[in-house]
């Protein structure tokens, strides 16, 4: 599944249109329409329950979306893991869609560089020593080769991220999901996790970014959402968004979070 | 207290004894060999999505943890024949009955360790794209097994000593055999203490192994 990259410029890799999401009698997201462009990194901000989580988190389909539908390049998720007839399968869109999480979430039972070449290996079926070198490549990109053969509980919260973002990066993803990446470091490591997904994208990877982090939202990113209440209630260049809001809500949440 | 005792004369039987502990290993082994299959069986009911399963695994689980083993062993001997008329052999139910025991216990013991581990693993597992088997078998059972362990190895433990429990219902197991000899030499102090000293001889080394790997897992962690 090749594509063009000049080809596809404007076209969005991946996109919701109408998602609701509930839980119970609770409506977290009510009606998103979104897309992200290739080479596009979008910050979702917005306070804690707005639901920008519960979104990022249907775009890899972590979350089943209640209503809407996910496509990625164009083609329609369906609710099954293999690809269905016209629809491509969850495990194929998670093949192309990396994720990062909040609490890192490594294997503990394996090394770091196991970490990073068990989706090669297992999912894409790639011989171990060429996993290997990819591995190793990547480590090195976030600053970790030293560290390949130990295992995450020897490792701090900023390597342990930065090993998560090199496990996600070793599927070569098309689009790249941090949730809240540096929510559970200490403050003095957030900037070495920062730092790397800045250089991401510089590097032209397509992300989108659910980040307390304003200073870092408005540097990184191309487009920036606020959400509330469930729907996408601002939208804009950072320039326009985080260092300039007009909308009252907005400026009182922004500038909560400006220190 | 000035008891005479005569180990000798009880010690000219452990042909008795080394038959009836060898019973009772058996009946050990194979009742944790079934019982693994069924407590696998049982545990992937719990865990499925599918109610009635879900259902049929908790009243099995039920029924075996909350009756006695005696009761039970009892019933399927006594009275189970009559349900499904006929007879049943006695090493056959105490097989059958140890076997459903322990598997409802193994059962928990494993549904237990799965869900111990934290969801965020199986949600790394699948940000990946693997597939939930894949998920299951490469990131969340090798630890769990792991935590499964000490409870699976004293779940085992128990089940040794509950092999005792079969010689009510005249399997020639080790207590059975410490009766015999009881009623051939009328020494039951003897009898029955080279009885208690026989399950510890076979008992000890595992509770201490259990122990050992126990303490060597947690330093791993």
């Amino acid at each position: 599944m090749k594509t063009n990259a000049n080809s596809t410029a404007a076209v969005p890799v991946i996109s919701v249109v109408g998602l609701r999401k509930s839980y119970g009698s609770h409506e977290v997201l009510k009606g998103i329409d979104l897309s992200l462009l290739r080479g596009e990194v979008v910050a979702l901000i917005g306070p804690s329950g707005s639901g920008k989580s519960t979104l990022i988190r249907c775009l890899n389909m972590m979350e089943t979306p209640s209503q809407g539908v996910v496509s990625f390049r164009q083609q329609d998720v369906g609710d099954r893991f293999r690809d269905t007839g016209d629809k491509i399968g969850i495990g194929t869109l998670r093949r192309h869609v990396g994720m990062v999480f909040q609490h890192f979430n490594l294997f503990p039972h394996k090394t770091v560089l196991q970490n990073v070449t068990e989706g090669p290996i297992v999912v894409c079926g790639r011989p171990r020593q060429e996993a290997d070198a990819l591995a190793m490549d990547l480590l090195n990109q976030v600053g970790l080769v030293d560290k390949h053969a130990a295992y995450p509980n020897h490792l701090s919260g900023g390597q342990k991220q930065r090993v998560a973002i090199a496990r996600a990066l070793a599927m070569e993803p098309e689009v790249l999901l941090l949730d809240e990446v540096t929510s559970a470091l200490d403050p003095e490591l957030v900037g070495e996790v920062l730092a790397v997904i800045k250089r991401l994208g510089e590097g032209g990877m397509t992300m989108a970014i659910v980040t307390h982090e304003m200073s870092f939202a408005a540097e990184v990113s191309s487009r920036v959402l606020f959400l509330d209440h469930g729907i996408i209630a601002q939208e804009g260049r950072p320039d326009d968004i985080i260092l300039n809001p007009q909308n009252e809500r907005l400026r009182s949440f922004v500038s909560r979070f400006k220190s | 207290m000035t008891y005479n005792w005569d180990f000798h004369s009880v010690w000219q039987y452990y042909d008795l004894f080394v038959w009836g502990l060898w019973i009772s290993v058996v009946y050990t082994f194979a009742s944790i060999l079934f019982g693994v299959l069924i407590g696998f069986v049982a545990c992937a009911a719990r865990l499925s999505r599918w109610r009635v399963l879900n259902l049929m695994a908790r009243a099995y689980q039920e029924i075996f943890r909350c009756t006695p083993l005696l009761v039970q062993l009892l019933w399927f001997y006594y009275a189970f024949p009559l349900l499904v008329g006929g007879s049943i052999d006695n090493r056959v139910a105490a097989l059958l009955t140890l076997s459903l025991y322990v598997g409802a216990f193994y059962a928990e013991i494993f549904r237990s360790g799965i869900v111990s581990i934290d969801k965020g693993q199986r949600e790394a597992a699948a940000a990946i794209g693997m597939s939930p088997w894949q998920s299951m078998r490469r990131i969340v059972l090798p630890q769990a097994l792991k935590r499964m362990l000490p409870s699976f190895i004293n779940q085992s433990v128990i089940q040794f000593k509950n092999t005792s429990l079969v010689s009510v219902i005249s399997v020639a197991d080790l207590a059975y055999m410490a009766a015999v000899v009881n009623g051939q030499t009328y020494r039951p102090l003897e009898s029955y203490t080279v009885m208690a000293l026989l399950y510890i001889a076979m008992l000890l080394p595992l509770t201490q192994a259990a122990d050992w790997i126990e303490k060597r897992l947690r330093v791993s962690d």
